[in-house]
């Protein structure tokens, strides 16, 4: 992979107080390109994406061993920011979760927090062009001070998307990102997704297979807490190394 | 047989809810009409006098509003701190959020009166002793019953009704905020203070107001810290006029005007009305807090 490589997860296991949630995980994740996360339910797949942004220290009792790297830094030694991680490492949730504020507002909060610009003709410049970005400012210009949550299910998850891209990261995580939308705005989703590759490295984890088949250049496939394989997504769904990667993508089980 | 009792028992349900009702019904439909005679802007606005007998209520009323206040002060702050804490910070099975929540618990359930004889010997034969003794050489200034230690007192009886209510509506906003907060950068301080905070205000109001409505109504707690049997106008204003003065009260006055009389008969229509007010003021507290809790959540939503 060499200078691609952007996220490079090596030995890892994790913990939820004494339940072991993850064993001896190592993957490798290049830059701007996307990787699919997929396996059946508890597999460990969103306990991995939540590594590589921290967020699962928001739960008490959490342990890890091994190592997580991000542009080659180790993002749990003493000396990471884990605020400036979160901030480069952006997340999408899987029920989409605008703040009860604006639009406006929802895009600019992180700015503020970041403390990335306090002028508001730069603010004004950056929802927009994240608004554009994240394939939302045609259907929402006229009305960015309106509330977010008067928006459709579809276009809350881009406006999410938009919030994330605010910051200016270099990473996108996406927890099942299209898991509560109807096909249209499923399309458009994985439309975005898909432009977005250009500009940010993109893992995501998803439940439909055709999904990952359709948005992800890598595909890892796991299972009962243990990666059993990664590959190019083309060859992962025609021809898997391992027996439970086809019986899954089969339909055999999960 | 079966028939009769399952009748008999029905009946017996029905009565005792009737009751209730009536009840209620009784009470205020007796000092409404008792009461509302009474009424009028000077008894709203002057002093009583010639032994209680006439005049109206102004420095009980005053008295009431500023005691009131100066408990929101502190009560609603110091609640909305601890609220915070218990939601936000502590782990829910560390010990001192399990202490702190067996605190709240039992101060809501300590009688009045102990919260009064605890405001004497703690803030003014403690407190103000030994701000006497630091600032004033002595001389009595802050150790003796005054507005702001019954407020204090006051505040420390509704501080469970503003820590429950607070920090059951922070608990109330989805944890998916808190995730999208943390997940852009955002600090736990402005998480808080940015996203579940605001969402919070109308918690924050209905705990005030809840608040507020119990502490116009008790007297208990200000009988030994502050509350005075009568008190004048002075100049344009009744007492209080500085922090360190005693002050009048509805819910005193009433038992005043019951019991210290030196003619009940002729201070019975005063003593309706002044119930009267009392009713009035906790009625519409109550009503305010409803009103803006549903404007806050219709608010929220659109």
């Amino acid at each position: 992979m060499g200078d691609n490589l952007k996220i490079d997860v090596r030995n890892v296991n994790f913990f939820y107080g004494a339940v072991q949630a993850l064993y001896d995980v190592s993957l490798r994740v290049p830059q701007r390109q996307v990787t699919a996360l997929i396996g059946p339910s508890g597999c460990g797949k969103s306990t991995f994406l939540r590594l590589l942004n921290r967020m699962n220290e928001l739960i008490p009792g959490i342990r890890l061993e091994g190592r997580v790297e991000i542009d080659g830094k180790d993002i749990y030694s003493d000396q990471t920011d884990v605020i400036e991680l979160r901030r480069r490492v952006g997340m999408i949730f899987q029920k989409s979760n605008p703040f009860p504020m604006s639009i406006y507002d929802n895009v600019a909060y992180g700015v503020r927090v970041n403390g990335l610009s306090g002028n508001r003709h730069e603010i004004d410049r950056i929802v927009e062009a994240t608004l554009r970005s994240a394939a939302l400012w045609d259907e929402v210009k006229d009305r960015v001070n309106r509330p977010a949550l008067s928006l459709s299910g579809g276009q809350q998850q881009r406006l999410c998307i938009a919030r994330a891209l605010a910051v200016e990261p270099d990473v996108l995580l996406m927890d099942e990102p299209a898991s509560a939308l109807d096909p249209i705005s499923t399309a458009k989703i994985e439309e975005l997704i898909y432009q977005l590759k250009n500009r940010y490295t993109i893992v995501i984890v998803t439940h439909n297979m055709q999904q990952a088949a359709r948005v992800s250049d890598e595909t890892a496939f796991f299972l009962s807490g243990r990666l059993v394989e990664c590959s190019k997504t083309k060859q992962l769904f025609t021809k898997p190394d391992q027996r439970e990667t086809e019986d899954y993508i089969t339909g055999r089980f999960g | 047989m079966k028939r009769t009792i399952d009748r008999g028992v029905v009946a017996l349900c029905l009565f005792s809810t009737v009751l209730i009702v009536a009840m209620l019904a009784i009470i205020l439909g007796d000092i409404a009409i008792k009461g509302w005679g009474r009424l009028s802007w000077e008894f709203l606005t002057a002093a009583s006098s010639n032994g209680m007998t006439e005049g109206g209520i102004f420095p009980a009323i005053y008295g009431t509003v500023v005691l009131v206040l100066l408990m929101s002060v502190a009560a609603v702050p110091f609640g909305v701190l601890v609220a915070i804490y218990l939601s936000e910070y502590a782990l829910k099975d560390s010990y001192l959020y399990r202490a702190t929540r067996i605190a709240v618990s039992n101060l809501a359930g300590v009688p009045s009166i102990v919260f009064g004889l605890f405001g004497l010997g703690f803030f003014i034969q403690t407190v103000g002793g030994a701000m006497d003794r630091a600032l004033y050489g002595g001389n009595t200034v802050f150790g003796q019953p005054s507005i702001l230690w019954a407020s204090m007192t006051m505040a420390v009886l509704t501080l469970p009704v503003v820590i429950v209510t607070v920090e059951e509506t922070l608990r109330s906003v989805p944890q998916d905020y808190r995730a999208a907060s943390f997940a852009l950068g955002g600090t736990r301080l402005q998480t808080i203070f940015r996203v579940v905070l605001p969402q919070s205000w109308s918690g924050v109001m209905t705990g005030t107001i809840l608040a507020v409505s119990r502490g116009a109504g008790e007297v208990a707690p200000i009988l030994f810290t502050g509350v005075a049997y009568f008190l004048p106008f002075r100049g344009a204003l009744p007492p209080p006029s500085a922090p360190n003065e005693q002050f009048m009260q509805l819910g005193y006055h009433v038992y005043v005007l019951a019991t210290q009389s030196p003619d009940v008969e002729a201070t019975m229509p005063l003593l309706y009305s002044t119930v009267f007010v009392l009713l009035a003021l906790t009625f519409l507290l109550n009503i305010s807090a409803i009103l803006i809790r549903k404007r806050m959540r219709a608010w929220a939503t659109t």
